[in-house]
């Protein structure tokens, strides 16, 4: 019996376990091996292994006396010498944070009115909160290109007001504001959704409790359903701010030259200058980012739980 | 709640409403706008339609996605559903890491990794490689979708089916099965359509091989804004609603929201 679960254990676990080491685990770490190593001629990497110039087979290129050079540090050196790259990441969490705090803001009420609307509209409202979101990511981009481009009726009415009180005319397209707009759209649905599970189970019954001991509004607000909400805030952040950060379809169809992020850097060094050593250095440094952001968010995610308990 | 208090938070609730929609809609009118720009409405029109059935580009780019789509959510589901009994039944370290993390983590850096690893493996970047890599990421929502279902699961209906003497085998097909039946289907529509929908990682295991529809949109809205964009977008919003819609039909409670 314990031998035949065993075998059913590795039957079940086994062919996505091993497809995942493949097409998921393997690569990961190649890829941050190859932080450490030189790029190719030609691009690409510098190839450890090839053919011996006396016999001709492929061999091991990489020997004791020569590893110096094939494998370097300087990668890193360079991410940290050089301040552009330290400011851009700096730059993306900038992006991110405003992103996760917009969200948060348009977010709650939505997802408090759903959670106090009668039963049997939650799930409409909620699936139209979802549908948008269905639909393909480049498009939603696409509709904010048509809004913020100049023949915009939305640009030509801001510039209007801004023509009456003496402003000259603005470009929406191609700047932060842009990036941050369209990063705000295609993420607002995370926000939504962790923000109703958790405040669909608060109990209603504290907030007439506090009522009935005196509390105004804001007070109810802040002293009990903020607090109690926390959990869902934070996740909701961690689902808006990790994605955002690595964003780079959205700075480089709207944001210009001005409003790129990490991820367009990550994309140049892979597919343009293909310098693919440093891509996968900030790459690293990106998966870093993310790491050190979720463990952050589980650990006050849970001390949230706890409070509230 | 006062009147006055829900008349706000009504207010910022359509507000949001209107945020999430009115760019879509926009999107579709224009589709049917007789001028080359996105901006006045000159008169209602089919021509961005025709002229994208007769795009050869777009065509071949829209067969490449359903192709790399069906093969992403047949591979996937069966992976992804054995991943998710998995979890479910043993307590495992490795397979919920590898499950979870590319999911949690941005899409572009298993993009990336994966272009390395292809490139190393002296593979075509292509259709194949596509294929490979939507399957990796779809996985992990299946999964999670078939465990949320399993973990709803009255377990002593399986117990009754083996003290009535089912083997465990029988217990799994005629009792587990149709009951997360409803998930599996869930997932694999989930899996089609992050499949179909998927540019980043796309974008950077494709090649020069094969287009499909996003990286064919992308290529245009980074030239110009043309209302051709605005009729396949239009498209491609009503198969994503048809698919949800046959969802619903399929499989009502998976649509719940979780």
């Amino acid at each position: 019996m314990a031998k035949s679960n065993r075998i059913n254990k590795w039957l079940i676990s086994g062919p996505p376990l091993l497809y995942l080491i493949i097409f998921f685990a393997i690569p990961s770490l190649i890829m941050a091996f190859a932080a450490f190593r030189f790029p190719g001629d030609y691009g690409g990497l510098l190839p450890l292994i090839g053919p011996n110039p006396d016999t001709g087979a492929n061999e091991l290129l990489v020997t004791a006396e020569n590893w110096r050079d094939y494998l370097t540090f300087e990668n890193f050196g360079l991410f940290f010498t050089d301040s552009i790259y330290v400011e851009l990441f700096a730059k993306s969490f900038w992006y991110a944070g405003i992103t996760t705090l917009i969200c948060l803001a348009m977010a709650y009420p939505l997802a408090w009115l759903i959670a106090r609307s009668p039963k049997k509209y939650r799930d409409l409202m909620i699936l139209l909160v979802i549908l948008p979101f269905w639909s393909n990511f480049l498009i939603r981009v696409y509709a904010w290109m048509i809004i913020l481009g100049p023949q915009g009726y939305f640009s030509m009415a801001i510039n209007q007001v801004l023509g009456l009180i003496g402003i000259g005319p603005v470009q929406l397209m191609f700047s932060h504001v842009a990036v941050i707009i369209v990063l705000v759209y295609v993420h607002l649905p995370f926000m939504v959704l962790p923000l109703y599970a958790n405040l669909e189970k608060h109990d209603m019954a504290l907030l007439d409790a506090a009522q009935d001991l005196g509390a105004s509004g804001w007070q109810r607000f802040w002293k009990i359903t903020w607090p109690l909400s926390l959990p869902g805030v934070w996740a909701g952040a961690a689902l808006v701010f990790i994605p955002a950060l690595g964003m780079f379809a959205v700075p480089d169809l709207v944001g210009g030259t001005d409003g790129i992020m990490i991820g367009n850097l990550i994309k140049q060094q892979f597919l343009d200058s293909r310098d693919w050593p440093f891509g996968s250095v900030l790459s690293i440094m990106l998966t870093l980012a993310v790491l050190l952001l979720a463990g952050f968010a589980a650990l006050i995610g849970r001390g949230g739980k706890r409070n509230a308990l | 709640m006062h009147s006055k208090q829900s008349k706000w938070l009504w207010a910022a609730a359509l507000l949001a409403y209107a945020f999430l929609y009115v760019p879509l809609i926009i999107v579709v009118v224009y589709s049917f706008n007789d001028s080359k720009l996105n901006a006045e409405w000159v008169g209602f029109t089919f021509k961005w339609y025709d002229m994208l059935f007769k795009n050869e580009q777009m065509l071949v780019a829209a067969r490449n996605s359903l192709l790399i789509a069906i093969v992403t959510s047949v591979c996937a589901t069966v992976l992804g559903t054995l991943a998710g009994l998995a979890m479910h039944k043993y307590k495992l370290r490795l397979l919920p890491l590898l499950v979870l993390t590319p999911i949690a983590i941005p899409e572009i850096l298993m993009g990336v990794s994966l272009l390395i690893f292809f490139v190393m493996l002296n593979m075509t970047l292509g259709l194949v490689s596509v294929a490979l890599a939507h399957i990796a990421f779809c996985i992990g929502f299946v999964a999670i979708v078939v465990r949320s279902r399993l973990q709803g699961m009255d377990e002593s209906l399986v117990e009754a089916a083996r003290d009535l003497g089912a083997t465990p085998v029988q217990a799994f097909r005629l009792v587990t099965m149709p009951l997360i039946m409803p998930g599996i289907i869930a997932g694999a529509l989930m899996a089609f359509t992050l499949s179909i929908d998927d540019f980043v990682i796309t974008f950077f295991t494709a090649g020069a091989g094969a287009s499909t529809l996003p990286l064919q949109i992308y290529s245009m809205i980074r030239i110009a804004v043309t209302p051709e964009v605005n009729a396949v977008s239009t498209l491609l919003m009503v198969l994503t609603l048809c698919l949800i819609l046959l969802a619903s039909k399929l499989a009502p409670s998976a649509l719940r929201a979780e």
